[in-house]
């Protein structure tokens, strides 16, 4: 009743290719439109913002850019960390060196820097599949992180290695560095995610993407009936490192300020990023959204009731996260391999019979 | 001899040493993936489980103790005992079958038949579960593991070798024991597959599921068997790690080594894991020892993945893995 296609008639073709083809689909996104871009700026104070916001929408960045190369192409990377470091470390050499260009053009340059680097480590996934690609991809992980850390020309020779976001502006608002206001750097980082969504959202839906997917189901018989699985892969680790690398240089330059290396982009960030699309839903853009929503909510969840209400120590509250984590990722391969995303997708056949349901 | 020529020879044989502990850990990679193709990457954390159970019972540590303190509010954490290392080892063995058994019955026995990759982020939520679990039973510092293995210089070598080269090598006596270990463990596995009936019957199941159902083997309880195995090879990495750098987090890491060694040697093979641990320890000695001054060090990070990526784009199945052909 609430959810349905019947009536919903089109007239001409740009109506008929549109993003989202069905009435209630367009109007709940217009909807999420408009409270993220109208009415958020002017509630959000720090605490929000950099507790939950900023890292979901930097997150969702990710997952969507890994959810292109696991779910949509079925290479799996565990190099994530790896390429959100170049994306990182690309913006911070752009931003010293260039200190009166926009901030978005930094940011895109980066991706654009991470989308090469990614392709050169996505170069041996012609020859390898499955987890040995995913061993590969360690192997960037690795030696990327080295590189940031032992190379000091990445790091402008500061002396502790470290690097730290100097302050930036975009149209005379100051975006990077600690004066930066809330509502600025949350707009800042919305406006990527939804042009990154978008974007994906019609390359997935394209021939591109289709291209992706019939490598991933079967990358020899998609061979067969014509699809270049050297263009298709490497088109995949490139879309999918330039949406990893923006999520980099967001995750560094707004929402963190300072990075070391090590520390923020381990491969504990990898596993993260791949936890996200596992529980939100492989292959589906609003399963990277949503599985990035419940992996920044958790901890904070867990936080507030275990440590706040309850009173234990942190650690135990740490421990509690990977033991919850480690399960839902167990149980959500188990009972629902397709994740969040195919829960909704289940809620939406509901609502369609509501309240007919025979 | 000229020096540099002495030293590249000792950090060779020090090389292999690290190599053989690699070996080790790779062992139960190859153990379990030759048994059920699943990729364990919980193998690491498996290991650091062990040994922080080892620690933990010797000590008489309280299990959970601080979660049972944070909930009721009491303020135990040992049970004023100390366990013998033999025992305690015993002991830890029995959790580790335990331990295989609810993997099997609780995860592993829902994925019969999917996909090798949804297995391995399986066994990757499985590493996650396994760590918050040691963490919350035992507690998360650092601890010292010691079982009674000979540790320090070899005096012995360190005399032989200055009397021959005019400089002493420099090898742990640790090391050596668990070299000799390995070779140990390498001989009982291979007998065990070889001449007993169970090692046959996981044999079987490696080869074809489904005709070693037909003539009668219990799958079940070869999966058991296999992840206490590989629980019991997971606990000599654990003991040998442990005691050379200490119960702690990194531990789990060295699964993350294990893997370029599995590439080199090949997913389903036993002396390939060997063969792949001996080059990855050297070939990374040496490197740091010969490049690494050159560009920062610490190249012992990632020399081993580059080298196995490299390696994998010539010999996608290793030196010693089974071709793989692929059919629509």
């Amino acid at each position: 009743m609430f959810y349905r296609e019947a009536g919903d008639f089109k007239v001409s073709y740009v109506d008929d290719s549109q993003t989202f083809p069905i009435k209630f689909d367009r109007y709940r996104y217009y909807v999420v439109l408009a409270v993220a871009f109208g009415i958020i700026p002017f509630i959000i104070n720090d605490y929000w913002a950099n507790a939950l916001l900023l890292p979901f929408l930097i997150y969702a960045i990710a997952a969507i850019g890994l959810n292109i190369l696991v779910g949509y192409c079925g290479q799996v990377s565990l190099g994530t960390g790896g390429f959100m470091a170049v994306g990182a470390y690309a913006c911070y050499k752009l931003m010293t060196a260039f200190p009166d260009v926009s901030m978005f053009i930094h940011v895109i340059l980066a991706g654009g820097i991470t989308a090469l680097v990614g392709v050169l480590f996505g170069l041996p996934s012609l020859r390898i599949k499955g987890f040995y690609l995913a061993v590969a991809t360690l192997a960037a992980q690795f030696f990327l992180v080295w590189l940031f850390n032992r190379v000091p020309w990445f790091y402008n020779y500061s002396a502790s290695g470290q690097i730290n976001a100097p302050e930036r502006e975009v149209f005379g608002i100051i975006i990077t560095g600690p004066n930066a206001p809330a509502w600025a750097t949350y707009l800042f980082c919305l406006i990527f995610l939804t042009v990154c969504a978008v974007i994906a959202r019609n390359l997935t839906r394209g021939t591109t993407g289709r291209k992706w997917m019939a490598i991933r189901d079967m990358d020899i018989a998609a061979e067969i009936i014509g699809v270049n699985p050297l263009r298709a892969k490497l088109t995949a680790f490139a879309v999918s490192s330039f949406f990893v690398g923006v999520s980099g240089a967001l995750f560094f330059a707004v929402y963190l300020g300072a990075v070391e290396v090590g520390e923020v982009f381990g491969i504990q960030k990898s596993f993260l990023v791949l936890f996200m699309i596992i529980i939100g839903g492989l292959g589906s853009i609003f399963g990277s959204f949503a599985g990035a929503a419940f992996l920044v909510l958790l901890p904070v969840v867990l936080k507030v009731v275990g440590a706040d209400m309850l009173g234990w120590p942190t650690d135990i509250v740490a421990h509690l996260n990977l033991v919850i984590v480690g399960g839902l990722i167990i149980m959500f391969l188990i009972l629902e391999p397709h994740g969040l995303a195919q829960l909704w997708r289940v809620a939406k056949e509901k609502l369609r019979l509501w309240p007919f349901p025979h | 001899m000229p020096d540099q020529l002495v030293f590249a020879m000792e950090v060779i044989l020090n090389g292999l040493m690290a190599g053989v502990l690699y070996a080790l850990v790779a062992l139960g990679f190859v153990l379990i993936y030759k048994a059920s193709g699943i990729f364990n990457y919980a193998q690491g954390v498996m290991a650091l489980f062990a040994a922080m159970t080892l620690v933990g019972i010797m000590k008489g540590q309280v299990p959970f103790a601080h979660l049972i303190n944070a909930t009721f509010g009491t303020h135990i954490h040992y049970f004023g005992w100390n366990v013998p290392a033999l025992l305690a080892i015993i002991l830890t063995m029995a959790v580790m079958v335990l331990l295989a058994w609810a993997v099997q019955r609780f995860v592993m026995r829902h994925l019969v038949g999917q996909e090798p990759i949804i297995l391995f982020m399986a066994t990757i939520g499985l590493a996650y579960l396994l760590e918050g679990v040691a963490d919350l039973m035992w507690g998360s510092e650092i601890k010292t593991l010691d079982v009674g293995l000979p540790q320090g210089i070899n005096l012995w070598i360190d005399e032989s070798t200055f009397n021959i080269f005019g400089y002493g090598f420099f090898i742990d006596n640790l090391d050596i024991v668990a070299t000799v270990i390995a070779a140990l463990l390498v001989a009982a596995l291979v007998a065990f597959s070889q001449y007993t009936k169970q090692g046959r019957a996981m044999r079987a199941v490696a080869d074809d599921h489904q005709a070693a159902l037909s003539v009668g083997i219990s799958l079940n309880f070869i999966w058991v068997m296999v992840w206490s195995v590989a629980g019991f090879v997971a606990l000599v990495a654990g003991i040998m790690w442990g005691t050379k750098s200490g119960v702690q987090f990194s531990l789990s890491l060295i699964a993350l080594k294990a893997l370029p060694v599995l590439m080199l040697g090949g997913f389903t093979s036993i002396p390939g894991a060997i063969v792949g641990g001996l080059i990855i320890g050297v070939g990374e000695k040496l490197f740091e020892f010969a490049i690494g001054p050159m560009v920062g060090g610490a190249t012992e990070n990632w020399f081993a993945y580059v080298l196995a990526l490299i390696f994998l784009v010539f010999r996608p199945q290793g030196l010693f893995g089974e071709k793989i052909i692929e059919r629509v």
